[in-house]
């Protein structure tokens, strides 16, 4: 029970890393994506294939695995975020669903539908952090969400993340008062993409094997839900909604009823989560954004 | 077979396949035009329409053999199918849409993201994951012209597709209905002073647009059966029809279709894109058309008035 | 000296000429005023000379330079600020961030170079520059009285104040110039008094402005020069005095403004 506990919250960490990626595209900046299963199954690989084939350690895949997903995320949207926000949303969602086609087919590099297995465990020094002994593992998870909440929390403070929300806010406006919309734009989302990449490298030193059907379009969906639902523009309440969003998840494990729930029960939970926030609660559960400028500090983190 | 009907083979293929997408995709483009919103539900109200249609056809045939009364069973199953899907529709539109139209940009497109997840689970739950094949309804062996070999199916799904285009092109060219449609989309708040009832052409809309993809998810569910989960990608190309065409064009949407359709069959045919890769060509196509003509082949650049 | 100045500028939407060939020119150091009927071109104007547009045919000139189809973010950083015929305030911010996002491009070392680096720098030494540019802002709400909404949501202002705060921001920018879309509109006779004396009190400080009004009075009252629209043609430019018995003026306002 307590390790089963300990898996959901490891799993809580490596979401929320990906959703503080998605508060950044979407809270922020107003950018609809829809493929953090895509840059994480880009960091997943990248670690998966440079630890078995090159042996690298995980210390030296996590920054490629972050600048790889980054260039896809330029890649996409270049062509896309000069357009009006709608397109990116369909843009994002094909890229995904290409990337697990790419991953099922291209053999050689991808091991195709089998994956890639025996993956090496992550090291910190001499010390092995073995996934099974999940005490070590979560420790790892926490050091590095803790961190990229820092970084990101400081980021939507600065002037960029201010530039961000006033594109959010009007583009027209934000460009007549000297932002360049597209620069920032696909910053943005290099950056959101980048963190969903760190995600995924995690998710490979975890797992300790990767297939292409750990990264459907359903983590994409996830990783919006724990958004949605936290509050969007607010990196605090993300994490606490990548906490639910898992907890609901294995709801029917936790629980023992797992033979009683059909599978679907919480996909459908996830859609009526999305539906429902949006009617009755577009500001999420916390419903207070994280920072206001020319407050104290001390109370803007007592909203939290 | 020379290379001339071989190249007729591929059009007709590819013509087939392309019907069926752009009478999804005007779904799609026709409520874009009023609302300017993508529907992301609209590929699994399609898998919704594709499911009824099968399960009605398979009441009403029972176990009677092929013939001139499974013809007229799959007409009727088509029609039940389109009126149920219609009304799915336009429910989704008064619960999940209706509330958020004065919301942010982002609000209405995450709530159709949810509605979409919450069909095709709901379908995975109530029918299961396994694919099912809807039953021609006659006698599918293929014949042959000039060297072409054509399935009665092929005629089925261009028959159809065209009498539906045909039909809603002059619903809203000629009919009140489609005049008042026509002025909503190209100026909702003048519409509604002119005493037009902007929530009747909604719902209408919604209603056409979903009538349509079940008569579109009935065509597939016959080639490639109907299964939970194919409104996706289905509806991601369907999309890039709309796109292609110049979204908010009914005329685009047809055209894009086609040339969708066109595009994947020769891609895989004529230049070697591996069938496994078939669905990147469009993913390729959007990525083009939005880097080179963005209005796509018939829509107007539009500027945001300031 | 002509700080702002177009060459026979077009801008053809389909087959509406909403701008056609206008040669407008606004005085550095003056008040000029930018009228005509509902319709007459106004805000294209406007838009095509502050990059939202790009003319069909046509030349912008800013400081001798020529600015013509430059992004609007480009124009901005030279100096030319903006308000919105519909106010466009970024609505779920506080006002005082409205006001800083005016100086977004004025942090950093070089308003034109090295951003890259800038962007960099202000994240790592973020503190030190908020400071200044929070200082600065409120400055403007200073300016506008407005201290007390500094941390209210843009869009729970009252309407009045959502004009002036817009008004604030493109002055946080410290713009050359400033175009002004209907400032006015929706403002009671107080309100529009009042803002007269500010608009007077931003020429004062040395900036150019651009005004685009329907309130005649005020037109007359404080602008130094008018230029008048119709049907995308200018068809007079003057002096208040000269432009109110303008014969073609008054014809093009019949029955509207003597
Ligand atoms: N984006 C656009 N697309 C098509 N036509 C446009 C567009 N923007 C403006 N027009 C047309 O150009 C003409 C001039 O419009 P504009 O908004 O510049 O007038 P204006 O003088 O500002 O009027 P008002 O006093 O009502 O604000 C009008 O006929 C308008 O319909
Ligand atoms: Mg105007």
């Amino acid at each position: 029970m307590v390790n089963f506990f300990l898996l959901i919250l490891i799993y809580s960490g490596i979401y929320a890393l990906m959703a503080i990626g998605q508060n950044l595209i979407t809270g922020y900046t107003g950018m609809l994506s829809l493929c953090q299963a895509g840059f994480f199954a880009i960091g997943s690989y990248v670690t998966a294939i440079l630890a078995t084939s090159l042996g690298w350690s995980l210390w030296a895949t996590l920054p490629v695995a972050a600048l790889l997903s980054a260039m896809f995320g330029v890649l996409i949207g270049l062509p896309t975020l000069r357009l009006k926000g709608d397109y990116l949303a369909i843009a994002t969602l094909g890229f995904g669903e290409i990337v697990r086609n790419v991953l099922n087919n291209w053999d050689s590099l991808t091991g195709g539908p089998m994956g890639i297995q025996r993956i090496p465990m992550a090291t910190i020094f001499s010390f092995t952090i073995n996934p099974y002994k999940k005490w070590a593992f979560l420790a790892l998870v926490i050091l590095i969400v803790v961190i990229s909440y820092y970084l990101f929390e400081r980021l939507g403070r600065s002037r960029m993340g201010r530039a961000l929300q006033a594109i959010r806010d009007d583009e027209i406006a934000a460009a007549s008062m000297g932002i360049n919309v597209t620069k920032y734009k696909v910053w943005a989302f290099a950056i959101g993409a980048s963190v969903a990449g760190i995600a995924g490298s995690l998710q490979s030193v975890f797992s300790l094997s990767v297939t292409p059907n750990s990264y459907t379009f359903m983590v994409s969906i996830m990783v919006l839900c724990m958004v949605v639902l936290g509050g969007m523009g607010n990196f605090a309440a993300v994490i606490l909604g990548a906490f639910i969003i898992q907890l609901i998840s294995y709801f029917p494990q936790l629980t023992g009823l797992s033979s009683v729930i059909p599978p679907q029960f919480k996909q459908i939970l996830f859609g009526l989560i999305l539906v429902v926030m949006m009617i009755w609660r577009p500001q999420g559960i916390i419903g207070v954004r994280s920072y206001r400028v020319g407050q104290k500090k001390s109370k803007a983190k007592g909203a939290k | 077979m020379g290379s001339l009907s071989e190249f007729f083979q591929h059009f007709v293929n590819g013509l087939t396949l392309g019907g069926v997408y752009a009478l999804i995709a005007l779904g799609y483009t026709m409520v874009y035009g009023i609302l300017k919103f993508i529907n992301f539900a609209h590929g699994d109200v399609l898998m919704v329409g594709a499911y009824i249609g099968l399960f009605v056809f398979d009441a009403l045939r029972g176990s009677a053999p092929l013939g001139a009364w499974t013809f007229i069973a799959f007409f009727l199953a088509m029609l039940i199918s389109m009126v149920l899907t219609a009304a799915l529709g336009v429910v989704i539109e008064r619960v999940a849409y209706k509330p958020l139209r004065k919301a942010s940009r982002l609000a209405p497109l995450l709530s159709a993201i949810g509605v979409s997840f919450i069909l095709s689970n709901s379908a995975a739950w109530a029918w299961g994951t396994q694919s099912r094949k809807l039953n021609y309804p006659f006698d599918n062996t293929p014949f042959e012209i000039g060297g072409v070999v054509i399935t009665p199916h092929q005629v089925l799904v261009l028959v159809v597709s065209i009498l539906m285009m045909v039909a809603l092109k002059v619903f809203v060219d000629r009919s009140r209905m489609g005049k008042a449609m026509r002025a909503t989309s190209l100026d909702q708040d003048t519409a509604r002073l002119m005493g037009i009832n902007v929530n009747v052409v909604i719902s209408l809309t919604f209603a056409i647009g979903s009538a349509l993809a079940a008569a579109g998810g009935m065509l597939i569910a016959l080639d490639f059966k109907a299964y939970p989960t194919m409104g996706m990608m289905l509806g991601l190309k369907a999309f890039v029809a709309a796109v292609v065409g110049g979204i908010g064009n009914i005329g685009g949407a047809m055209l894009g279709g086609i040339t969708l359709g066109l595009l994947e069959t020769f891609g895989v045919a004529v230049f070697g894109i591996p069938q496994a890769m078939k669905d990147t060509i469009s993913f390729a196509v959007l990525i083009i058309v939005l880097l080179v003509r963005p209005q796509g082949l018939l829509g107007k650049v539009v500027r945001e008035k300031v | 000296m002509k700080l702002l100045q177009t060459e026979k500028l077009t801008r053809a939407y389909g087959g509406v000429m909403a701008v056609n060939e206008v040669d407008f020119s606004a005085q550095e150091g003056l008040i000029t005023g930018l009228i005509g009927p509902n319709g007459a071109g106004k805000t294209t104007l406007f838009n095509n000379m502050t990059g939202l547009d790009i003319p069909t045919e046509g030349k912008v000139f800013f400081d001798e330079k020529e600015i013509t189809g430059f992004p609007s973010h480009k124009i901005a950083r030279l100096g030319i600020a903006r308000t919105f015929q519909n106010i466009r305030l970024f609505k779920e911010m506080s006002v005082i961030e409205n006001v800083m996002i005016g100086r977004h491009f004025m942090t950093g070392e070089s308003p034109h170079k090295k951003r890259l680096t800038n962007m960099f720098k202000s994240y790592f030494f973020m503190e030190s520059e908020e400071a200044l540019m929070l200082e600065n802002a409120h400055k403007w709400l200073n300016f506008f009285d407005m201290d007390e909404f500094a941390n209210e949501d843009a869009k729970n202002l009252p309407y009045g104040r959502q004009r002036e705060l817009e008004i604030a921001r493109a002055l946080a920018s410290n713009p050359k110039i400033l175009f002004l879309d209907e400032p006015a509109a929706g403002m009671n006779p107080q309100e529009t008094e009042h803002l007269m004396d500010t608009i007077r009190k931003i020429r004062d400080t040395g900036v150019t402005v651009v005004l685009i009004e329907h309130d005649m009075k005020l037109v007359m009252s404080i602008c130094d020069n008018i230029t008048v629209l119709n049907y995308g043609q200018k068809i007079a430019q003057g002096t208040p005095k000269e432009i109110k018995n303008n014969p073609l003026v008054i014809e093009a306002y019949l029955g509207k403004e003597e």
